[in-house]
């Protein structure tokens, strides 16, 4: 015998042995961001049956397939109209910039959908460029006043996000510049750790209190959402739902988040396909389906899982890194007076390269996407951004009424669990969609 | 002459009749326009998110316990009540004044930006929690984690605090007379200087209390968890 011999552990590989030389050098867990990045069954383990003899098309290019969605019609006086079931998840100004803040506003706007608040409070510049926003009250409560709970046009009560159930939210000093502090009634530079619970209510029985408070203060006029992140999503969207939330959003383990420990992205909370079917079983326990609207987020990213999440129940669906990654995130270039500039040398001074990078946490984001740095966000251009922005959602909308008209389908919304199969065995369990080729749902009907 | 009359000053709303809902309308949207800036509330028994999200100058003096959030996100105005307050009261104030004259359950004066809070009584878990810039006034005393997180503002406490007061504060400070069971993560006794004697004095004048500042001490951030470093692993 000769030669190197290199056989690789499984359990202790390259990745495992870096992360343990890592934690004995620092004694600091890692901290990053974006979602899981771990293979999970998602959306691409599913496929449609579109029409053939059975069922019949409508003409892709011609007939009119309806996208329009209603949020919020059990209580609210104002439910929130949208042009598309597509919205735009709750992402903080302090984690992205208000020059990002301010695109995501304009191209939601142009296209008819809502952009989100998030763990941070409203600016001026996202009430301004979005018709449609939705304000979330989380537990840290950061810059969380009345005179913006009047200015929205829902409330999201955050109980959890995907990216980190049961935690609470995280910017580092870097990113806690004048204006971010000052929102936050922070200190600028102190690295923030946010509540994970709520300060002024407890638990379920609580939350139907609360809801009725802000549902007073609103004068019932506004939807109240309640988002949660995936865990026991069957018990917690029935909970939702009993405390009287007008719209119960599930975020999957693949949601995205400006900064959280790695241990949490990976190791914590369910896929969001697990998540969505749980969900949708849950309202139809309660015989709840189309009174409580149910928006899922956490890895959408095109229109064939709008669709496949349509088709499992969801009313809609929330994007948070889709719609960075349409902004610029992990692109080898930013745009500045139209031209193309690398922004490889950011890259590479965070020890990373496009298409690998993670580092929202550091402020540093070489494009201009996820910082509060004064020259760095400059290279986020708002007209820019809301233009590739919005030909993303376009992109995703039109893909979304490719599939539904090919499956006969005169509105989105008419997509439905029938239309799906799955790929593997995993999938169909997940999702309750019989393997492809076989009428078996695994924990449901007869074997193959 | 004989035609005109009286204009009132006063309303009043009993809600063993009146709905809530008609008394937060009123309070939102009617009261101003009628140039109504006295309201009183008889019989609330308990009932939750009375006189909650007031963004006008009203003095409403509410006549027997509350449940949930009393004076919730509480702008401007001047709310009194003449009983016991149950959870959140005053919570996400802004401006204006809230007086419990009885006990505060839990979390009073959560998140409260700004304005002032007495409570005559004592004050259960969590007073002060996630505070932004209000100032709490506690004439009894408080249960375990006031302050929690508290971020900004000043809290007077005439009595006792329980355990973990003022856990992971940042730039609130806290005022104690009585004994501390104990104190929280990066919380700690600091030095009464004649600025806070100053602050301790004013604000209880305000809340039209004559204990001495003198016999007060200071609780502050000792601020060792602005940033990380691995030997505070447990306060993460």
């Amino acid at each position: 015998m000769s030669g190197l011999q290199l056989e690789e552990s499984a359990g202790f590989d390259r990745h495992t042995i870096d992360y343990i030389q890592r934690a004995a050098a620092s004694g600091l867990y890692e901290i990053r961001g974006l979602g899981a990045k771990r293979r999970v069954p998602n959306f691409d383990d599913l496929l449609f049956l579109a029409a053939s003899l059975s069922r019949y098309p409508l003409e892709g290019y011609r007939e009119r397939c309806v996208t329009k969605t209603l949020l919020g019609t059990r209580f609210a006086s104002k439910p929130i109209e949208l042009a598309v079931p597509i919205t735009i998840a709750g992402m903080s100004f302090g984690a992205l910039s208000a020059r990002v803040k301010d695109a995501l506003g304009r191209a939601a706007t142009e296209l008819g959908t809502s952009t989100t608040t998030g763990d941070g409070g409203m600016t001026t510049e996202e009430r301004a460029s979005s018709k449609m926003l939705v304000y979330q009250c989380l537990p840290s409560r950061y810059g969380f006043n009345p005179d913006d709970v009047r200015r929205a046009d829902a409330i999201e009560i955050v109980i959890g996000q995907g990216a980190k159930p049961g935690g609470g939210g995280m910017l580092l000093g870097q990113k806690v510049n004048p204006r971010v502090a000052r929102m936050r009634t922070l200190p600028e530079g102190v690295d923030q750790r946010s509540a994970s619970r709520h300060p002024d209510w407890t638990g379920p029985d609580d939350l139907v209190i609360k809801i009725k408070e802000l549902r007073e203060i609103t004068d019932w006029e506004k939807p109240i959402y309640v988002k949660v992140g995936a865990t026991r999503v069957f018990n917690d969207v029935k909970l939702a739902v009993h405390a009287g939330a007008d719209v119960v959003v599930v975020d999957g383990m693949q949601g995205g988040t400006a900064a959280t420990q790695t241990v949490f992205i990976e190791h914590v909370g369910i896929p969001t396909l697990a998540a969505l079917r749980q969900a949708v079983d849950a309202l139809d326990d309660l015989n709840m389906r189309g009174t409580v609207q149910l928006v899922i987020s956490g890895g959408i990213r095109s229109g064939a899982d709008v669709a496949k999440a349509l088709a499992m129940g969801a009313d809609a669906v929330a994007i948070g890194q889709g719609v960075l990654v349409a902004l610029g995130c992990n692109s080898d270039t930013y745009v500045a007076d139209g031209k193309h500039i690398s922004a490889l040398d950011g890259y590479t001074a965070l020890g990373t390269s496009p298409g690998f990078c993670h580092h929202c946490h550091t402020g540093k984001c070489p494009v201009g996407v996820t910082t509060q740095d004064s020259q760095l966000e400059l290279r986020l251009d708002p007209a820019v951004g809301a233009k590739r922005l919005k030909n993303y959602l376009k992109t995703v909308n039109m893909e979304l009424t490719t599939i539904a008209r090919a499956c006969g389908k005169q509105d989105v919304h008419h997509l439905e669990k029938e239309d799906l199969v799955a790929l593997t065995v995993e999938a169909a369990a997940m999702a309750g969609v019989p393997l492809a080729g076989t009428s078996w749902i695994p924990g449901q009907g007869p074997t193959p | 002459m004989a035609n005109l009359k009286p204009v009132p000053s006063a309303r009043e709303f009993d809600l063993s009749r009146d709905s809530l809902r008609q008394l937060n309308l009123y309070l939102h949207k009617e009261a101003v326009g009628e140039g109504i800036s006295q309201i009183r509330v008889q019989n609330p028994d308990g009932a939750h998110s009375i006189a909650c999200g007031l963004d006008a100058e009203l003095d409403v003096h509410i006549h027997g316990h509350v449940g949930y959030y009393v004076a919730g996100m509480n702008k401007h105005a001047t709310v009194t009540v003449h009983g016991n307050a149950g959870p959140g009261a005053a919570e996400n104030m802004m401006s204006g004044r809230v007086h419990v004259k009885g006990f505060a359950s839990t979390a009073a004066g959560a998140s409260a930006h700004g304005g002032l809070l007495v409570i005559d009584g004592d004050a259960s878990l969590r007073c002060g929690i996630s505070l932004k810039g209000a100032d709490i006034v506690v004439g009894g005393s408080v249960g375990s984690f006031s302050a929690f997180m508290a971020q900004a503002g000043r809290m007077v406490i005439c009595g006792d605090a329980e355990d973990a007061l003022g856990d992971s504060l940042y730039e609130a400070v806290i005022y104690v007379r009585g004994t501390v069971r104990s104190l929280g993560a990066d919380a700690r006794f600091e030095p009464m200087t004649d600025v806070d004697r100053a602050a301790v004095k004013g604000l209880l004048a305000a809340a039209g209390r004559s204990e001495n500042p003198d016999d007060f001490k200071r609780v502050a951030s000792a601020k060792s968890l602005y940033h990380w470093h691995a030997d505070a692993n447990q306060e993460y």
